[in-house]
């Protein structure tokens, strides 16, 4: 099968890849960049486990080819914590036990990112829509919702 | 699997003529959230798939002729985020709002919705109330087609093979007009339309409704429009006499999300709810 030659950036370092055509950018990310932080779950778009930021829109890393992130920016989970620093999302969801198996954790993580991106003080009904494409099976999502709110909070400086 | 080509030509030209060389099953690619669900699960096995959003045309909102030109693979995201367009068409906003999770919509388009021909697409019915026209592109040059003639039964639309929808035209907004799609659904995020209702009106300066446009979708093999039900509204406003148009088009399947007999039911509560949001919207843009 022809592969196509890509370059994008990934949490600002540049890299190469070779991709088949029906490769998705989750698979691409996983075994060819080895960058496993984005997580697997469903794979056609229902569970949000693998949501990414691409060129300033969140979206699911499975519903894209990689060969269509030829030349973008990508953001994934690796990139969230600075060196030891966790990034303030981070933190609240260990606080306040937003997470148990964390298999949709890294989705959820950037999803929120990408909500709070947009709107620092989003309401809790605004977080609840917002995030109503990363499917949980054990917080119940109250604690992780809870988590968000706090971590806007602190990154308003409130 | 055989072996997949992917193209990414920058030109309609050079799109419609990959697609007119394909032997095989080809697909067009806008945001690929349900092509490549398809591919992912061997549904379909495409040997040529061609991603149009090289192509500017297809991208992005401008104003044409009072209206709006909305390209077909233009995502939800930049669609919803679009406040004139937003204020415009609230019910088109509604409908494309619902198009799956805000990740989905980062990517899913309108010439995706319409063409993947699913009859509980969210944002077919507002567009057939709407007025919209297609802008379908294939070798024999251009045509502008009422979005309503394109989807022909579940998965299958009018197009021919090396045909594209590249945009769509919504027309000049009169005052006094609004618009409203409300489905319904168990859930209230991330589920399938079990019934779907939009209207749109147009009211003449003493309040009286002079134009109405009625559609619904999951109740049959694609959305409709029901001529009857507008026409009932257009005047007298017979609300009674709309709602039992839009139960008689139904055409429903029994199936996990609802009966034959609830979904009929719940067809014509939504008219009559759609009506009302519609009617103050029209009333409200002065």
């Amino acid at each position: 099968m022809k592969k196509h030659h890509i370059t994008l950036t990934v949490n600002g370092d540049e890299y190469d890849a070779l991709v088949e055509p029906q490769q998705t950018l989750l698979d691409t990310l996983r075994d060819t960049l080895m960058l496993t932080g984005t997580k697997e779950g469903c794979a056609t778009g229902d569970c949000g486990a693998c949501s990414v930021i691409v060129d300033g829109t969140l979206q699911c890393a499975c519903l894209m080819l990689g060969v269509e992130a030829n030349g973008a920016k990508v953001e994934t989970i690796e990139g969230m914590a600075k060196g030891d620093k966790l990034h303030p999302l981070q933190k609240a969801i260990l606080e306040h036990n937003g997470l148990q198996c964390g298999i949709c954790t890294p989705g959820v993580l950037i999803a929120a990112k990408a909500l709070l991106d947009r709107n620092p003080d989003p309401t809790e009904t605004e977080t609840r829509f917002w995030l109503a494409g990363n499917l949980c099976r054990c917080t119940g999502y109250d604690k992780l919702i809870k988590s968000v709110l706090v971590a806007a909070k602190e990154m308003r400086g409130a | 699997m055989s072996e997949l080509r992917y193209e990414a030509p920058e030109s309609v030209s050079a799109a419609v003529a990959l697609l007119a060389g394909a032997k095989g099953t080809t697909r067009v690619l806008a945001g690929g959230t349900d092509v490549i669900v398809q591919m992912e699960t061997e549904l379909i096995e495409p040997e040529l798939i061609v991603d149009i959003k090289k192509i500017p045309e297809v991208r992005g909102i401008s104003a044409e002729s009072g209206g709006f030109r909305v390209g077909a693979a233009t995502t939800g995201m930049q669609i919803c985020d679009h406040a004139v367009f937003a204020k415009a068409w609230p019910g088109v906003i509604e409908g494309v709002k619902l198009i799956g999770s805000i990740q989905v919509k980062g990517r899913a388009s309108m010439g995706g919705n319409l063409c993947n021909a699913s009859p509980g697409a969210d944002s077919v019915p507002p567009m057939f109330t709407a007025g919209a026209l297609a802008r379908v592109v294939g070798p024999k040059g251009v045509r502008d087609v009422p979005v309503e003639q394109i989807p022909t039964a579940p998965g299958k639309t009018s197009l021919a093979k090396d045909e594209i929808i590249t945009s769509f035209f919504f027309p000049a907004r009169p005052k006094l007009s609004g618009d409203a799609y409300q489905r319904f659904t168990p859930r209230t995020e991330m589920d399938i339309a079990v019934t779907g209702v939009a209207i749109n009106l147009v009211l003449d300066d003493k309040g009286i409704c002079k134009d109405a446009r009625v559609a619904i979708g999951a109740v049959a093999p694609t959305a409709l429009l029901v001529k009857d039900a507008g026409a009932a509204l257009v005047g007298d406003a017979a609300i009674e006499k709309m709602v039992a148009a839009c139960r008689a088009a139904c055409k429903p399947i029994d199936d996990k999300r609802g009966t034959k007999e609830f979904r009929i039911e719940v067809t014509g509560v939504l008219a009559k709810r759609v009506a009302k949001v519609a009617l103050e919207r029209a009333l409200a843009n002065k």
